[in-house]
């Protein structure tokens, strides 16, 4: 069995944000990025699956992102992909997913490797969409679980049975393979990459691909342009409600009722 | 030029996703302004029944994919489907929830039909031929507004309860258009074995209209009965922070946050909840958000509309009364 998980650099969740002054994006000078953590959950399943079955060969990642995205590989690498690929041109860099996915699945059909599984975070933590893998699995014309929470492949490779999260509920389903998961938090957690792992990781081969190499990407998906980007619309001036714990409880629902009619 | 306006209608065993009427809310604003007509697509099966509702929110043509091969959601023949009914409709703009099947659908059938895209917008408007649709980036820290060109069909998912539902009209009926299932082999390489429930009769946080939210401060399960108590005389759904998840007090499914889930109540309240940037991620487009807290400088208190510095021990017991006197006169 061959898995490719899906990776990318964001910025860490921690970090402040600020947006440039034009509006035109955000200030990445000085900015921690890391490995998104729901493409981190992608790479620990990839390695458990590799502990717990004795038929995976290759684990590789596939990564879109400039010259920083290296660190999100290496993190991947560390924690015990055995190779990455790497799609590097500045023509690809854009906050368009489809286009994103688009510019991976004509990566992933160039190469040599047939995978039996693709993994992808839910979503990615900078853009909160979720679109690229779902839309990977089109281009490929896979089928794809999304929001996977339990997973049991068959001892044979071909089949799996998934659960999903859904509003309210779990969807179990069936699905043969190849397949393409993206998977939730809850699945797996994440290990730490230790410091000689780290260490190691330098030396794994990392694939570059540019625009030479993918001559099919012109042809994309375009049509979303970035406007603008703002900080969100503030929120208005906290009230703080005094006294003893009965009045207080009693002004608090008074004003739910009256001032913000929320009951 | 097209200029109609698509609204997908989500639906499980019949029952349409509350968030649809506000899709059809942002339709009818959307086609006065492009001057088209407001349009919905069902896939299902044994749903014909729903185009009333529909057409009363103000669609004036329903497709209708009604087969049992759609009997449950299954993202490939659902793809095909609602691809099959934009080449019926060629509408301008394809509008969708936010939700699992929204995030799914909408990204797999805007890849096939070269769409612009845009998933979990708060704010969709048109501008000319193009549409621009605001969205919240980089957990909820920027709010970003793309540009979707009218060259090519704009699809946008919306997330649940920023905008109001429209209001049914008596009487309205729509125009019906059967969409044929055309299936291939590969379509049904996936299927639903079965649908558990989550929430075990409670709501879920992503569809109820208040949620009470506990943090760490909670210290155990048993003592979260205080949190889920308030939301029960409220009729609203429990929440917790990841911290109160991780330690086993609430299931996952009721994080709320960056890693959890994202929601949009009209009354969210954060009860020993410190207010990190990942846990506001997931509540700050609430329209109401009260914190009770111990510490006064809890970053909770800088989102928050009511805040209460006080044991929520002491307080949310009270609160609970409180809001029993009121509702039960
Ligand atoms: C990648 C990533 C993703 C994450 N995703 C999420 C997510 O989805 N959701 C999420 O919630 N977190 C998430 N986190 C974790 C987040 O950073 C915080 O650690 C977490 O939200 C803290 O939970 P808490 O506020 O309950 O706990 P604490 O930070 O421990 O805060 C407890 C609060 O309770 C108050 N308190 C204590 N006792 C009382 C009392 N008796 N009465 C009233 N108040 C009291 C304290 O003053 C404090 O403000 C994520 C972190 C990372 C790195």
């Amino acid at each position: 069995m061959n898995i490719l998980t899906v990776i990318k650099q964001v910025p860490d969740s921690n970090a402040a944000i600020k947006v440039k002054g034009d509006a035109s994006g955000i200030e990445t000078a000085g900015l921690k990025q890391v490995c998104d953590p729901f493409d981190e959950f992608g790479v620990e399943l990839a390695i458990q699956l590799r502990e717990k079955r004795g038929d995976v060969e290759d684990i590789a990642v596939i990564c879109l992102g400039g010259d920083k995205a290296s660190e999100a590989m290496r993190t991947a690498l560390a924690m015990g992909a055995d190779r990455a690929i790497h799609i590097n041109d500045p023509k690809f860099e854009s906050m368009n997913e489809l286009f994103a996915a688009y510019t991976i699945a004509e990566a992933i059909k160039k190469d040599e490797q047939n995978y039996d599984l693709i993994v992808c975070g839910k979503y990615n933590i900078d853009l909160d969409s979720g679109a690229v893998g779902p839309a990977l699995a089109e281009f490929l014309d896979w089928p794809h679980v999304g929001a996977v929470t339990g997973l049991e492949i068959a001892d044979d490779g071909k089949s799996f049975t998934a659960r999903r999260r859904i509003e309210g509920a779990e969807e179990i389903v069936e699905c043969t393979l190849p397949a393409l998961l993206t998977i939730e938090k809850g699945l797996v957690e994440p290990r730490y990459p230790s410091l000689p792992n780290l260490m190691k990781a330098k030396k794994k081969p990392v694939q570059v691909l540019t625009s030479a190499e993918l001559p099919g990407v012109e042809a994309s998906t375009a049509g979303t342009h970035l406007d603008s980007m703002t900080p969100p619309p503030p929120r208005p001036e906290c009230k703080m409600i005094e006294g003893e714990p009965e009045e207080m409880a009693r002004e608090l629902v008074r004003l739910l009722r009256e001032e913000a009619k929320v009951v | 030029m097209a200029s109609n306006i698509l609204v997908y209608v989500e639906q499980r065993g019949g029952n349409i996703y509350p968030a649809t009427f506000q899709l059809m809310h942002v339709a009818a604003e959307l086609a006065s302004k492009t001057g088209g007509q407001v349009e919905a697509c069902v896939i299902g099966s044994g749903i014909a029944g729903l185009a009333d509702k529909i057409a009363a929110c103000g669609a004036k043509k329903v497709y209708l994919a009604d087969d049992a091969e759609f009997e449950s959601y299954r993202v490939m023949p659902y793809a095909s489907a609602l691809s099959a009914a934009i080449d019926a409709a060629s509408p301008k703009t394809v509008l969708m929830p936010t939700t699992a099947l929204g995030r799914d659908l909408a990204s797999r059938v805007g890849a096939r039909k070269r769409a612009a895209l845009v998933i979990d917008c708060t704010e969709v408007d048109a501008d000319g031929e193009d549409l621009i649709a605001t969205t919240p980036m980089y957990c909820g820290k920027v709010s970003s507004k793309f540009r979707l060109t009218g060259d090519r069909l704009q699809m946008v998912t919306i997330r649940s309860n920023v905008y109001p539902a429209a209001e049914p009209a008596d009487g309205a009926t729509a125009e019906t258009v059967s969409v044929a299932a055309a299936l291939r082999a590969e379509d049904t390489r996936l299927s639903l074995k079965e649908i558990v429930s989550t929430t075990s009769g409670v709501k879920d946080v992503t569809e109820a209209d208040i949620v009470v939210s506990g943090g760490r401060a909670l210290k155990s399960e048993e003592n979260f009965k205080i949190i889920c108590d308030l939301a029960e005389v409220l009729d609203g759904a429990v929440g917790a922070s990841r911290a109160a998840c991780d330690a086993g007090y609430q299931p996952h499914t009721r994080q709320v946050g960056l890693t959890g889930k994202v929601v949009t109540p009209a009354m969210y309240i954060a009860c020993g909840i410190d207010g990190a940037i990942q846990h506001l991620a997931g509540m700050r487009g609430s329209k109401v958000i009260v914190a009770v807290n111990t510490k006064a400088e809890a970053p909770i208190f800088k989102l928050a509309n009511y805040g209460c510095v006080i044991d929520l021990f002491v307080l949310v017991p009270l609160l609970t009364q409180e809001f029993k006197k009121l509702l039960e006169r």
